[in-house]
Order: structure tokens, then sequence, then C-alpha cells
């Protein structure tokens, strides 16, 4: 079962691909680029479609996903919790 | 993969996969004329809208453009036009009788619906009986226009649906077929990739062009960010966080391997095969719209939260691979490709899943959206009328 899926494998979000992922879930991570996967703990229930922090992560740090920019951390966010728009920004407009 | 598909040779050479009679208002005071034919006529289709008074410039050369297109687009036989005036209603049948396809025109004014949809609607019916014997003939897939757009993305769409359509258009890029994409906003975060795409010098400057325009339209109107509707609340909901992320999931569309050969105006019809950029809105409907205007015959529309479009003309094949939605929205859905995110198949099998899909729709089959009703028609304006 894959739980979520990174596209590179210096990607610092995977989406969760399954419903009802809770904390306490071994997830197995598939990086799409590559076709191996990796192992993480979720720490956090997470809707399906919604991104897990693959690190720590401190405010000011650049989120990588597809291996490129996609914003910045406005929260600290601890690998294997809820990466979304309560604690990730835009770079942009 | 197979090389040929059955379609509708049109006068003009181009290749449609429908074969529609449509009555074409050029203003919203002949939407009620315009319906009351298609009423009138089974198989004779309206295509109303709201626009077409008091627009000028460069948003009134938009406004005969698309219903120019539309009324040209390959996938239509005949058209009837009613406009509120002769003037303007005889330069859009002006402009779709240069395809060579049957087309006449009835203004209101002086004749008032009654005698207008009596007319028109006499029209209509020669029209219909006629398209009616129209044969499908064998016809090369290089004479197959397909355009893509997504809509209601989430993050599924662009570890899944996106990239189906990149693998399919990557395919189709190579055997000689005419592509689209645009939604010029959509690529903020990933327009750097997108030019380092383009064939030339020429092309990628005509491309950062139109997107630099469209950045400095949103830094105009933006209120503190554009967060309340790029990324939407769909998008939100679904996964996705900033426009950067959006963007480099919608430009899996374009696969990995075509090049972008030449860019677009607003519903401007390409001149050569290849892969072409289309400056536009990233509204589903205006963008489909635009697609049909500028003469595409298949559009390929990947959503990952479940969006729901459709267009009168032009027939949208939906992909989705998020599992939830093609679990409760499954009758919008066209193909799943939700086995790329557990490995049960690989991007080569889904690409070429789509384009079964894309030469059974070409071939006849009606995509859900034309099941559903969904005929979604939306012009793009520019500005305020005069």
């Amino acid at each position: 079962m894959i739980h979520c899926v990174l596209h590179d494998p210096n990607d610092s979000v995977a989406v969760v691909v399954v419903e009802g992922m809770k904390a306490g879930t071994k997830m197995t991570g598939l990086i799409l680029d590559e076709n191996r996967t990796i192992e993480l703990d979720c720490l956090q229930d997470i809707p399906i479609g919604h991104k897990v922090a693959l690190k720590d992560m401190a405010v000011g740090d650049t989120v990588v996903k597809y291996g490129i920019d996609i914003g910045k951390v406005v929260q600290p966010i601890r690998k294997g919790t809820h990466a979304h728009v309560h604690n990730i920004k835009t770079k942009r407009w | 993969m197979k090389t040929t598909f059955q379609g509708f040779r049109r006068e003009n050479g181009r290749v449609g996969v429908r074969n529609h009679v449509i009555v074409l208002p050029v203003d919203d005071l002949s939407n009620a004329a315009a319906e009351a034919v298609a009423h009138n006529i089974k198989g004779a289709l309206a295509i109303p809208h709201p626009y077409g008074r008091l627009q000028f410039g460069a948003d009134l050369d938009l406004h005969f453009r698309t219903l120019i297109g539309a009324g040209s687009n390959p996938n239509v036989a005949a058209v009837v036009v009613i406009g509120i005036e002769e003037q303007w209603t005889k330069k859009v049948v002006d402009g779709i009788a240069a395809t060579g396809k049957p087309v006449q025109g009835f203004g209101i004014e002086l004749h008032g619906d009654h005698d207008t949809i009596m007319r028109a609607s006499k029209a209509a019916r020669e029209y219909v009986q006629w398209a009616s014997e129209l044969v499908r003939v064998e016809c090369p897939l290089s004479d197959l226009w397909v355009s893509t757009k997504c809509g209601e993305s989430d993050t599924t769409s662009g570890c899944g649906a996106n990239p189906t359509v990149g693998d399919a258009f990557d395919k189709l890029y190579a055997a000689g077929s005419t592509l689209v994409f645009g939604e010029t906003t959509e690529l903020t975060g990933g327009e750097q990739i997108v030019a380092a795409r383009c064939r030339d010098d020429k092309v990628r400057a005509d491309f950062m062009r139109m997107f630099d325009r469209y950045q400095q339209v949103v830094e105009r109107h933006k209120t503190s960010d554009l967060s309340d509707s790029q990324p939407t609340k769909g998008n939100i909901a679904g996964g996705l966080t900033t426009i950067e992320e959006k963007a480099l999931g919608n430009i899996q569309k374009i696969g990995k391997v075509c090049t972008v050969d030449g860019v677009l105006d607003k519903a401007e019809a390409p001149t050569h095969p290849g892969l072409w950029f289309m400056d536009s809105s990233s509204a589903a409907a205006e963008m489909v719209t635009l697609c049909a205007a500028a003469g595409f015959a298949v559009h390929f529309f990947p959503t990952g939260q479940g969006n729901v479009i459709g267009n009168p003309i032009l027939p949208v094949i939906k992909i989705c691979a998020n599992p939830r939605t093609v679990r409760t929205m499954s009758e919008h859905i066209d193909v799943d490709t939700s086995g790329l995110l557990q490995r049960e198949i690989t991007m080569d099998q889904a690409g070429d899943r789509l384009l079964d899909m894309m030469f059974r729709t070409a071939n006849g089959r009606l995509t859900a959206a034309e099941a559903l009703g969904h005929r979604e028609f939306v012009l793009t304006r520019l500005y305020e009328s005069a």
C-alpha cells in the first residue's frame, strides 16, 4: 500500500493518496521519479490529497515539491505533520 | 497506437468528430429566438451567451473571433446565426462562410421574434436533415486537433491526471497532431520551465511577453494576494497550498518531450501542427470555449476534486486520479488513472488508456459531460462595455 507520493527525492513534502490517514500510521512513500519507496511515521491525521512534511522546517525555509520551490514556511513544521495553508505561503503575488 | 479515426471531413479540409447544427446568437438579446429555433427543430443546438452589445476595440474583436471560430469549428456541420442587427449578424455569417460550410443569418430588427424564429427554423430544419446524411470517413490521427486545460485541481492532478495528459501529448506530438494548452496565470512559478521548453528564442519571447502582461493584470487588480482565487477554495480543500504548487502540477500536461512551437492570442487558430500555448484565462469554461473557437475537436480535462464542465461544440474528456473523486463523482469521469498512485498501472499505460478513450470519443462515443448535458459556453471579456 502506497500512503503518500513525492516527485523528486529532494522534495520536502509528499502527497497523501489514501483516505483516512491517521496519526501513528507507518507510511510508505513512493518517489514517482525513481519508482522506489521510503518509510515515514505519520504524526497527524491528514486528509487525502493533503501534504505531509518529510523533514522539520523552520520559518522562512523554502518548501520543495517536484524538486522546485513552491513557497515559504510561515509556521514551524515538524516531520510527519500536515503541511498546508496554515504553515506555507506563496512567494508570488 | 491506432493511427486513424472516423471523422467528418469539412469543406475546408478540417476534420470534426461531431456533426452539430448550431443556432448561434450574436448577442444576449437574440438568445430567446435562438433557443426557440432549437426547440422547434430537433437536432439543432442553441448556444446562448450573455454578451455582444456595446463592446468595442480588442474586446469586440475577441467577441467576433470567438463566435466566428465556434461556428467554423469542424465539429459543426452548419450554422444559423441570429442577431438583433443585420450588420453584425452578417459579419459573423461572412466569417463562418469562409470555411465553405452552410450558414445563414437572421436579423431581428424590423421582423420581430416570431418572424425571425419562423424563417430561422426553416433554415435549421434544412440543415439538420442535410447534416444527418453526412457520413464519417477514415482520417489520419494528424488531422485531430486536441486541446487541454485542467480544473478543480488538487495534488493528485499533478501526480496522476495531468502527467497522463502529458504522456498522451508526447505520443500525439510524435504523430503530428495539433495541440494546445494555456491558463497563463496558472503557470506562475513554473513559467521558466515552459520558457525552457519553447522551440526557439522568438517563441520564448512571445510566451514571456504574454505571461508578463497577465502578471501585470494580476498586480493591478489584486487585493492582498490572490489566495482567495488562485488557488481556488476547491484547490485548497484538495490539498494545493500555493500558486507555484498548482502551476507545477498544471504544466505536467505538456509532457516531457514535446516543445512549445508557437503562441496564440485568445481564440486564435494554429497555423501548423505541434504544441501551441494560448494566452487565456484559467477559468475552465472560458478556456475550453476559446479552444473550441480556435478549432480544436477533442479536449482533455484532468480534474482532482471533480470539475463537471462540458462544452456544446468540443467533447470534454475527464481524467481523474483521485480515488475519492472517482468513487463519489463517477458519472463525470471518463478515464480513471487513480491506479497510478498505487503503482497498479504505469504512466505509459495511463497515457494509452486516455488515448483509447480519445479514439472512442472521436469515433462518436459521448463523453460523460455530453451525456449529462453540460454545455458551458462562456465568452472571455477583456474590459467594460462602452
